[in-house]
C-alpha cells in the first residue's frame, strides 16, 4: 500500500503523556486552534512536512484514559475514531504513551490499535525513565502489540525524525486483535458487521457501544442496532467493565517481561515538593503568595506596555485626523474604528501575562496541586477545585476566563462556574475605579501605612470574590443536572516548564481574545459612535445654532479646544446616544445618576473603560487622556436644582458598586452564549448581574446621601 | 457478625491495601480506568490539609480522589 501524499495522522494519548509536546515538536508554529463544529472542545490542526512527498495534517485529540468516554471532550475523539464521515476520521492514529505510566497508558493504546487502524505507538521519555531506573525491552513490547513504534522525548525533541520517517512510509496494519471480547457481545458485532462488511469484531463492538453518539449512523442502520442491543441484552456497563479488566488482565502479562526495575537512590523531588506545597500552612501560603505574583503581573508589569499601545493608538488618530480630509470618514476612522480598536489591544498585555502564569503553572504540575488545596473550599459553592482557574482568569479578562472552564467535567459546576466569572473583577473595570476613588476617597492613611483609597480598591476586588461565590452558592441547587460530579484527577510530577508550550498558549489565548471578544468590541464601538454622533436633525441644528450664538461676536475664539470641546458636548448632548441617556435618567436617578453618567452607562457597554471617555466628552474636557483634567472637571460638576456637588462620596461609592457588579460587557453576553449554547445562560446574566448591580447601589446611595 | 470490609477512606496515611472491588457501578469503570484495578496495591500518599481530598498511590503514579470516591474502593481483608 502506498502512503497518501497528505495523510491525515491524529494524535491520541493520556492527559499528560506529552501529547501536546509532541504536537508542537511536529506542527511549530503551523497549527491553528479551531472548535469542532457544534461543541466548544478545542480542535488544535497542524501540518507536518514528512519528507520531501508527504506533507500529513495532523490533529491533536482531546487527551482520554479510554474509549469511554465521560465529558464532552472526550466524546470528540469517539467521534473522531470511529465515524468515517468525521472529518478528522484519520488514516493513521499515533498514541503517545508515557513510558512512565506504562500500564494505564497501554489501556487506551491497545482500545485504539484493535479498532484496526494503522497504529503507530510512540513511546515517550523512554530516555528519562531509563535514568530513573526503569530498563524497558521495546522489542518486547513490539512484538507483543506487533506494531510500530518509535521510542522519542516529546520535551527535547529526540526521535521526532524517526516517528517522521516512520509515518512517511506504508505501514502495517495488524488484524488480529490484540485482546477479543468474550462472546457475551457476540450476535450484536455480527448485527453490526451485517450492516458494515469491512468492520473488525473491536470497532463492531465500539459501533454498537456508541451508536448513539455517531451522527452518521442515521435510520435503518441505527435501528438494526439498537433492535440488537435490545434483543440480545447488550449491558453496556458490564460489556465496558469486562473489555477494560481484560485488557488490563493482557498488558500486566506484557508489562512482566518488557518492564524491569532496578533499585535506585534517585531523589523523589515529586514527594519533596508535595509535602511543602500542600502543606496545610504553607500550601495555601505559597499559593497566595502565587496569586500575589499574578497580580502584581497584572498591575505593574503589564502596564508600560499597556501605556505604549495607548499612545500609539492615540498619535496614530490625531495623525490620521490630521492627514485626512475632514469628514465622516475621517471621524468614523479617528473616533471609532481607532479607539476601538486599541480598546482591544490594551487588554493584550494583561491577558499575554496571566496566561503565560497559568501555562507555567499547568505545566510544572503546579496546577493540580491548587485544584486538590481548593476543591473542599469551592463544593460548598457548588464549584470545584477545578473552578479556581476560570474566576483567577476574570481577574484579566472574562472572556478567555470562561473557556477556560472547558476542562469542567460536570456540566452543572461548569455552568455554575461560567455564570459568576465575570463578577471577578475584570482589567476594565480599573479605569472606572480608578478616577472614581481619586474623585470622592481622601488620600488618608490609617497607621500610617493603609492608604483610604488603596483599601477601597481591595474592598472592591472582594466584593467581586465575594458576589462570585455568593451567586454559586444561590445557584447550586437551582441548576439541575444528573450527572454525577467526581474529582478523579491524576496528580502528574513536577517539571521543569516548556517555553515552546508556554508560549504557544499565549499566543492561542491572545488570538481567542482578539478574535472573540475583539470583534464584538469593534462592531459596538462603530455602533456608539454613530449614536453619538448622529442625532434627530433638527437637535443637532439647534445644538450648532446655539453654539454659534455663543461666538457670534468673536469667531476667532471658537477655534480654540475650549470652545470645540463644549461644542462635542452640547452635539453629545442631542444625538441619539443622549436622548437615550435621558430617557433612563428617571430609573438611574434613584441611585443619583443624571442623564450624562446613564450615556456613560449605555457606552460602557462596548467595555467598561469607554466610561472614563465618554464622561470627558460629556464634560467636554478636550482630552481624554488627561485624567486630573476629568476629575478636575467632575469635581466642579454641580446639581443644577440645589447647586451642590454632583460627585459627592455617596455616588462614588454607588457608582463603584454598581460597576463592580452590573454585566456591562457585551463580549462576556456573546462568549457565554457559545459555550453554553443557549441564549438562557448570557440573558440570566445580564439580568441577574445588572439586577443585583441596581439594588446595591441603589442601598448604597440612599444610605449614603 | 462479620466485620465491614475496609475501604480507601478508612486508610491512614502511608497505610496499604489490596484493591478487591467497588461498591458503586458507575465510579467503579472511572476509577478502574484510572488504574484501581483488582488485585493492585493501593497507598495513601497524603490528604489536603482540609482532609479532602486525598492523594493515592497506585499503578506507579499518583491519583488525587475524593473521601466520597475513597470510600467506594474496597479492599481485601
Amino acid at each position: 500500500m502506498s502512503i497518501k501524499s497528505n495523510p491525515k495522522i491524529v494524535l491520541v494519548g493520556n492527559p499528560n503523556s506529552g501529547k501536546s509536546s509532541l504536537f508542537n515538536q511536529l506542527t511549530g508554529l503551523n497549527q491553528k486552534v479551531g472548535n469542532f463544529p457544534g461543541v466548544t472542545v478545542d480542535r488544535k490542526v497542524g501540518h507536518c512536512q514528512l519528507d520531501e512527498h508527504a506533507r500529513a495534517e495532523i490533529i491533536d485529540l482531546p487527551g482520554l484514559y479510554s474509549l469511554y468516554p465521560k465529558s464532552a471532550d472526550e466524546e470528540i475523539v469517539i467521534q473522531s475514531l470511529l465515524d468515517p464521515e468525521h472529518q478528522d476520521y484519520p488514516d493513521v492514529a499515533v498514541v503517545v504513551v508515557d513510558v512512565s505510566n506504562l500500564k494505564r497508558n497501554l489501556l487506551l493504546f491497545t482500545q485504539v490499535r484493535d479498532l484496526g487502524f494503522p497504529t503507530v505507538l510512540a513511546l515517550n521519555m523512554v530516555d528519562v525513565a531509563t535514568k530513573g531506573g526503569l530498563e524497558v525491552d521495546l522489542e518486547v513490547i513490539k512484538q507483543s502489540f506487533g506494531i510500530q513504534m518509535v521510542p522519542i522525548n516529546a520535551r527535547t525533541g529526540k526521535g521526532i525524525d524517526d516517528l517522521k520517517h516512520l509515518l512517511g512510509n506504508p505501514l502495517m496494519k495488524e488484524c488480529e486483535p490484540f485482546y477479543d471480547m468474550s462472546t457475551s457481545a457476540d450476535q450484536v458485532i455480527e448485527a453490526v458487521q451485517n450492516g458494515h462488511h469491512f468492520c473488525n469484531r473491536y470497532r463492531a463492538f465500539q459501533f454498537a457501544m456508541h451508536v448513539d453518539r455517531i451522527p452518521s449512523f442515521q435510520g435503518d442502520t441505527r435501528h438494526k442496532i439498537i433492535d440488537a442491543k435490545y434483543e440480545h441484552q447488550f449491558n453496556e456497563k458490564a460489556l465496558q467493565t469486562e473489555d477494560t479488566l481484560g485488557r488490563y488482565k493482557k498488558i500486566g502479562e506484557v508489562i512482566d517481561h518488557a518492564l524491569h526495575r532496578r533499585e535506585t537512590t534517585t531523589v523523589d523531588w515529586t514527594k519533596r515538593l508535595d509535602s511543602v506545597l500542600t502543606h496545610k500552612v504553607w500550601g495555601y501560603a505559597i499559593f497566595l503568595g502565587v496569586l500575589f505574583l499574578i497580580f502584581q503581573g497584572i498591575f505593574a508589569w503589564a502596564s508600560w506596555p499597556m501605556d505604549l499601545i495607548d499612545g500609539v493608538f492615540g498619535a496614530t488618530a490625531s495623525l490620521l485626523s490630521g492627514l485626512l480630509p475632514s469628514g465622516m470618514l475621517s471621524d468614523l476612522v479617528t473616533e471609532g474604528i481607532i479607539p476601538g480598536l486599541g480598546g482591544i489591544l490594551i487588554f493584550i498585555p494583561q491577558i499575554a501575562l496571566l496566561f503565560a502564569f497559568i501555562a507555567l503553572l499547568e505545566e510544572s504540575g503546579y496546577m493540580s496541586r491548587v485544584v486538590f488545596l481548593m476543591d473542599k473550599l469551592m463544593r460548598p459553592f457548588g464549584l470545584n477545585g477545578k473552578s479556581v482557574v476560570p474566576l483567577i482568569s476574570g481577574w484579566a479578562c472574562a472572556v478567555p476566563a470562561i473557556m477556560a472552564a472547558r476542562n469542567i467535567e460536570n456540566k452543572r459546576e461548569r455552568l455554575i462556574t461560567i455564570f459568576v466569572t465575570p463578577f471577578m473583577s475584570c482589567s476594565a473595570r480599573l479605569p472606572v475605579y480608578t478616577i472614581l476613588i481619586g474623585l470622592v476617597i481622601p488620600e488618608t492613611y490609617f497607621l500610617g501605612i493603609f492608604g483610604a483609597q488603596g483599601l477601597v480598591m481591595l474592598g472592591l476586588y472582594t466584593l467581586g470574590v465575594v458576589a462570585a461565590l455568593g451567586s454559586a452558592w444561590f445557584l447550586k441547587g437551582r441548576v439541575k443536572d444528573k450527572t454525577r460530579n467526581f474529582l478523579i484527577m491524576e496528580m502528574p510530577t513536577y517539571k521543569w516548564p516548556r517555553w515552546r508550550n508556554v508560549g504557544m498558549t499565549i499566543l492561542e489565548k491572545v488570538k481567542a481574545f482578539v478574535l472573540e471578544a475583539g470583534r464584538v468590541i469593534l462592531a459596538i464601538s462603530i455602533v456608539l459612535w454613530v449614536l453619538a454622533t448622529y442625532g434627530p436633525a433638527e437637535d443637532m441644528a439647534r445644538a450648532q445654532t446655539e453654539w454659534e450664538s455663543q461666538y457670534a461676536d468673536q469667531p476667532a475664539i471658537s477655534e480654540t479646544p475650549e470652545a470645540q470641546a463644549q461644542l462635542a458636548s452640547l452635539k453629545l448632548e442631542q444625538s441619539y446616544a443622549g436622548h437615550l441617556g435621558k430617557a433612563i435618567e428617571p430609573t438611574i436617578s434613584p441611585l443619583g445618576y443624571d442623564w450624562k453618567i446613564g450615556i456613560a452607562l449605555l457606552t460602557s457597554f462596548a467595555a467598561r473603560e469607554v466610561f472614563v471617555g465618554s464622561l470627558a466628552t460629556l464634560y467636554s474636557v478636550g482630552d481624554s487622556e488627561d485624567e486630573l483634567g476629568i476629575r478636575d472637571r467632575l469635581r466642579n460638576e454641580v446639581v443644577p436644582e440645589t447647586g451642590e456637588p454632583r460627585y459627592t462620596l455617596a455616588l462614588g461609592l454607588s457608582l463603584m458598586v454598581f460597576y463592580a457588579f452590573a454585566m456591562q460587557c457585551m463580549s462576556t453576553l456573546a462568549v457565554t452564549y457559545r459555550e453554553t449554547k443557549s441564549i438562557f445562560w448570557p440573558l440570566a446574566q445580564l439580568f441577574f448581574m445588572t439586577g443585583i448591580a441596581y439594588v446595591s447601589a441603589l442601598v448604597v446611595y440612599q444610605l449614603l446621601v | 457478625m462479620q466485620d465491614q470490609p475496609k475501604n480507601v477512606a478508612q486508610l491512614a496515611k502511608g497505610e496499604s491495601g489490596v484493591i478487591a472491588g467497588f461498591s458503586d457501578d458507575e465510579l467503579a469503570l472511572k476509577l478502574m480506568e484510572m488504574g484501581c484495578l483488582p488485585g493492585e496495591t493501593i497507598t495513601i500518599n497524603f490528604r489536603a490539609p482540609l482532609g479532602d481530598p486525598i492523594s493515592v498511590h497506585v499503578l506507579d503514579y499518583n491519583l488525587s480522589i475524593r473521601v466520597r470516591e475513597a470510600a467506594t474502593i474496597i479492599l481485601e481483608p
